[in-house]
C-alpha cells in the first residue's frame, strides 16, 4: 500500500465520522461544524485525486463561503435541539436504513467489475493536471455555455433569495 | 495509485448517509447540509471518474455541480428564514401542510 493509498483511507475514515456526526448530532451548529470538516476531508481528496485547483475551491468556496451563510442563520434562527428518533415512527426509521443499506449493497455489488477494469489505477495523467491553467483554458473554451448560464444561475439564485428573505411577503 | 473501485465506495458510502440524513432529520437546516453531504459525495466520483480516464471533464463538471450547490444553499436558507418568519419553526414535520 502506498502512503498515497494510506493517505485515502485515513482520509476516508475520517470523512465518513464526520458525515455521522453531521447526520446525528442533536445541535445544529455542531452538525455545521462537522460539515466544514467533512468539506476540508473533500478536499483533500481532490487533493489525492491530482484535482488540486478543485480542491483549493472546495476550502474557499464551500468550507468558507456556503458555510458561513449556513452559520449565520443557524444563529439568526437559533433552533432547538431537535434529536433523531424524537416522534419519529419505526417504520420511517425501518424505510431509512433500509434505503441506505440498499444503496451500500449496489455500489458493493458493481465493485468487482470496476476493480477488474481499474486494475492498473488509472490512466496516467501529463504534467499540471488539475492545475488552475488546464482548468481554466477548458472553462473558457469547451465549456464557454454552460459557465455563462452558471453565472445567469446565480444571479437568477441570488434575486430569488433577496425576494424570499423580504420582509413585506409576510402577511 | 488508488483505484477507481475505492473511490466510487467512499462516495457511495457518504452518499448513502446523505439520505440517512434528509430521510431521518426534522430540522430543515440539517436536511439541507445532509443534501450538501449528497453532492459532495457526487463531486468525489465525479473527481475520480475524471483522474481515472484521465480527462479534465469531470472535473469541471464537479465544478458546476459547486456552483448549483452555491446557488441551492441560498435560495433554500432564504425558504427556512421565510419559513421562521411565518411559522417559527424550522421543524419539516410542522409544516406538512401541503400534504394530503
Amino acid at each position: 500500500m502506498t502512503p498515497r493509498e494510506l493517505f485515502f483511507w485515513a482520509d476516508a475514515v475520517v470523512a465518513v465520522l464526520t458525515a455521522g456526526m453531521v447526520l446525528l448530532h442533536r445541535n445544529a451548529v455542531v452538525c455545521a461544524l462537522s460539515l466544514v470538516m467533512h468539506l476540508c476531508t473533500v478536499a483533500v481528496f481532490f487533493v489525492l485525486l491530482d484535482a488540486t485547483f478543485l480542491g483549493v475551491v472546495q476550502v474557499i468556496v464551500y468550507a468558507g463561503a456556503i458555510m458561513v451563510l449556513f452559520l449565520f442563520v443557524i444563529m439568526l434562527l437559533d433552533p432547538k435541539g431537535e434529536g433523531v428518533t424524537g416522534r419519529m415512527g419505526n417504520i420511517q426509521l425501518f424505510v431509512t436504513l433500509g434505503a441506505a443499506l440498499l444503496l451500500v449493497a449496489g455500489i458493493l455489488r458493481i465493485l468487482p467489475a470496476l476493480a477488474v477494469t481499474n486494475a492498473g489505477g488509472g490512466a496516467a495523467v501529463p504534467e499540471g493536471f488539475g492545475a488552475i491553467r488546464g482548468i481554466g483554458e477548458a472553462l473558457f473554451s469547451t465549456y464557454l455555455l454552460p459557465f455563462e448560464l452558471a453565472s445567469v444561475l446565480l444571479l437568477v439564485a441570488m434575486i430569488g433569495a433577496l425576494f424570499m428573505g423580504k420582509k413585506e411577503i409576510v402577511e | 495509485m488508488i483505484s477507481f473501485g475505492a473511490i466510487l465506495l467512499v462516495s457511495g458510502i457518504l452518499f448513502a448517509m446523505g439520505v440517512v440524513g434528509v430521510l431521518l432529520r426534522r430540522s430543515a437546516l440539517v436536511i439541507l447540509m445532509s443534501i450538501e453531504v449528497m453532492l459532495n459525495a457526487a463531486n468525489l466520483a465525479f473527481v475520480g471518474a475524471s483522474r481515472s480516464v484521465g480527462s479534465i471533464d469531470g472535473q469541471m463538471f464537479a465544478f458546476f455541480v459547486m456552483a448549483v450547490a452555491a446557488a441551492e444553499a441560498a435560495v433554500g436558507l432564504a425558504i427556512i428564514i421565510a419559513l421562521f418568519r411565518q411559522r417559527h419553526t424550522t421543524d419539516v414535520d410542522q409544516v406538512s401542510f401541503l400534504k394530503w
